[in-house]
């Protein structure tokens, strides 16, 4: 067991400057309005840094510097931004640690994660799309003896992105990196919540990219998001967020005639067939962890399994296990290894799940374990935590059918394979699934009944780089995490060209 | 918290109310701003807030459903700017995402936080926050024959 020192405290492996500016151009520049705004850690609720309050100008300011550097950024050879992308990758490795422990500091976030799972991630990342862009190439169609059609990718150009407050440094990464290795020149908003962790990574990777190539302006949604995502100036616009504003930026996008990807969350089912529990071996008790997994992250995760569906003949027993797994959660100081379950993000965060528990209970669900705030001691007593909370009732509640992120199940049972489909497809939502049986055959149809982009089969919450990732219905539009993402980095550039001497013959 | 489920325009139960504290960020973002509107989101990160825009800065289609609208006054006037006058902002939902919601009365409250997306009260410190009941037998039963 190990507990780390909180940034500002004696012994801290990870310190937050006091205050951060926009890093435009390769280095900090001042916000142009003057204001910056206070950072609070949700695992104490106290301030430990301010951040730059960005406005227009600001976005203004970054888009000159990214619209300089994109031109030569684009003409680079694959190779020197791979290399790029490794050396990045590379000093994050040696740096893990102090990423991880700052990043626990600023989300709430198990620090057991960020060193496990959301800086390796990240990591890994980088070296994939490293990787990927040195083995693209273009096509060559041969239209006809004397006429080739060649296809070329090429950068778009300057693009923006606006990134979430759940996975600060690997939400930012899934976009930064296709992007980069695409050519392009990025304007990157941070979430508000979440602004410092990305500029602690750059503090420690910011030199290795030639400046205007990467610039992040921090800011709130209306004063500093909302002018990126409208501006003329970019050539596509990425979101990871809710519908509302999904859909307010595809109509900037529609203004401007530039492409979107949006991933727009869901309410992923994680089904159990009766075969799961056959035995009490590893698998089953692989199965129970796989339950448990919306706890993880505090269940701030797009993909949470947050619909539990049991088949009824193992429904009592399983559901039993997985109360005793739930129950056994450790949850407390997010810097402690130990911790299994850290701080919800921010205060809000923690009202809208009170609120939720408050309208499950109204419609009738029945609160099998948690269902209150977690009340901590000393210096964490300030912080927003809630205790991992399972629900039994039917689908149709809101419960069922809205994504709370939070540490929150809703659990229902099925009688067979097609009451499983309906219920598991009965929601706007299609980003995640689970699907858990012994029978191959009874996964993989499963799998594919499931109108859902990532459906895990025995297992869950696992996010390799080379495994597509994104939604169907409402929960957005493209693939991140795969290679296929250049494809919404790059413009195709087609040259028909003609070898033959001859005309014609129109006029 | 002071819940006004005051009836809406024919004597029909409204399907929206504000608390006496969401009116009064309201009134003084209005001033702000311009007039208002809301749309219901749904989804993750911020999803299941109410996200608070400039009057048409948000397209409205037929996607959407209008749930009612909120009739606030621009008080308190010992505020600077406020005139005492009434005003109206709209709550406007997805139809998909109704035909979830529709059996609950929402509440537009706002708490301390930190909401991201573009609503326009988060520079303030502050978040609009759904607080929801069932309705009534009685009154679905009524809102039910006008829908």
């Amino acid at each position: 067991m190990t507990v780390y020192a909180a940034p500002g405290q004696p012994g801290a492996i990870a310190e937050y400057r006091a205050r951060y500016d926009h890093w435009i151009g390769g280095e900090y520049v001042p916000p142009a309005n003057g204001q910056y705004f206070e950072n609070p850690s949700p695992v104490t609720g106290q301030t430990f840094t301010e951040v730059a309050r960005g406005t227009a100008a600001d976005i203004e300011r970054a888009l000159d510097a990214a619209e300089g550097a994109a031109t030569a950024w684009g003409k680079t050879t694959v190779t020197e931004r791979a290399n790029i992308l490794n050396k990045i990758a590379d000093r994050m490795e040696a740096n893990l640690e102090k990423i991880a422990v700052a990043e626990s500091w600023e989300n709430g976030k198990p620090v057991r994660e960020t060193l496990a799972a959301d800086i390796p991630l990240a990591i890994d990342h980088f070296r994939y799309f490293a990787g990927a862009i040195r083995a693209q190439e273009g096509s060559i169609s041969e239209i006809d003896e004397d006429t080739i059609a060649y296809h070329f990718h090429e950068p778009l150009g300057v693009v923006g992105q606006i990134i979430p407050w759940n996975f600060p440094i690997l939400m930012a990464t899934w976009k930064l990196a296709p992007a980069l290795a695409a050519g392009n020149a990025v304007v990157l908003k941070p979430a508000e919540q979440t602004p410092a962790s990305i500029l602690f990574l750059l503090d420690i990777v910011g030199d290795l990219l030639p400046p205007g190539v990467l610039n992040v302006v921090n800011g709130f949604g209306v004063e500093a998001g909302k002018p990126l995502a409208s501006s003329p100036r970019i050539r596509k616009i990425a979101f990871t967020g809710e519908t509302t504003t999904g859909r307010l930026i595809m109509q900037y996008a529609s203004q401007n005639i530039i492409p979107v990807t949006l991933e727009l969350g869901g309410k992923s089912p994680n089904i159990f067939f009766s075969d799961v529990a056959d035995q009490r071996d590893d698998y089953y008790d692989k199965a129970l962890e796989g339950f448990t997994m919306f706890a993880l992250n505090q269940g701030e995760v797009c993909t949470c399994p947050s619909r539990a569906l049991i088949q009824a003949d193992i429904y009592d027993q399983f559901l039993g296990d997985a109360l005793e797994r739930t129950k056994a959660v450790t949850q407390g100081n997010p810097l402690d290894t130990d911790t299994m379950i850290g701080a919800q993000a921010s205060n809000d965060q923690l009202e809208k799940i009170l609120s939720y528990i408050d309208i499950g209970k109204a419609e009738g669900a029945k609160v099998l374990t948690g269902g209150q705030r977690a009340e901590l001691d000393g210096d964490l007593a300030g912080g927003y935590y809630v205790t991992p909370t399972v629900f039994e009732g039917k689908n149709s509640m809101r419960i069922f059918q809205e994504e709370i992120f939070g540490p929150v199940v809703s659990v229902t049972e099925f009688a067979d394979f097609d009451d499983a489909m309906k219920i598991a497809n009965d929601t706007l939502y299609g980003l995640g699934a689970g699907v858990w049986s012994r029978q191959g055959a009874t996964a993989y149809r499963a799998g594919r009944t499931i109108e859902a982009g990532r459906v895990w089969t025995n297992c869950y919450h696992a996010y390799p780089a080379a495994a597509a990732f994104g939604g169907y219905k409402g929960s957005g539009v493209g693939r991140e995490n795969h290679k296929m993402m250049l494809d919404h980095y790059q413009q195709t550039k087609n040259l028909l060209v003609s070898y033959s001497g001859q005309k014609l013959g129109f006029f | 918290m002071s819940d006004d489920d005051g009836a809406a325009a024919g004597g029909l139960p409204a399907r929206v109310a504000v608390t006496a504290a969401a009116a009064g960020l309201l009134a003084r973002l209005r001033r702000q701003h311009g007039e208002l509107m809301f749309h219901q989101s749904g989804g993750c990160c911020d999803g299941s807030s109410p996200m608070c825009y400039p009057d048409g800065d948000f397209l409205l289609g037929d996607a959407d459903v209008h749930l009612g609208d909120l009739e606030l006054k621009d008080e308190p006037l010992t505020e600077p700017g406020a005139t005492g006058e009434t005003f109206t902002v709209p709550v406007w939902m997805s139809r998909a995402q109704f035909e979830y919601w529709s059996h609950t009365h929402l509440t537009i409250d706002v708490v301390p936080g930190r909401g991201s997306g573009f609503s326009v009260e988060a520079p303030e410190g502050v978040r609009f926050l759904i607080r929801s009941r069932l309705f009534t037998d009685d009154e679905l039963a009524t809102l039910t024959a006008v829908r």
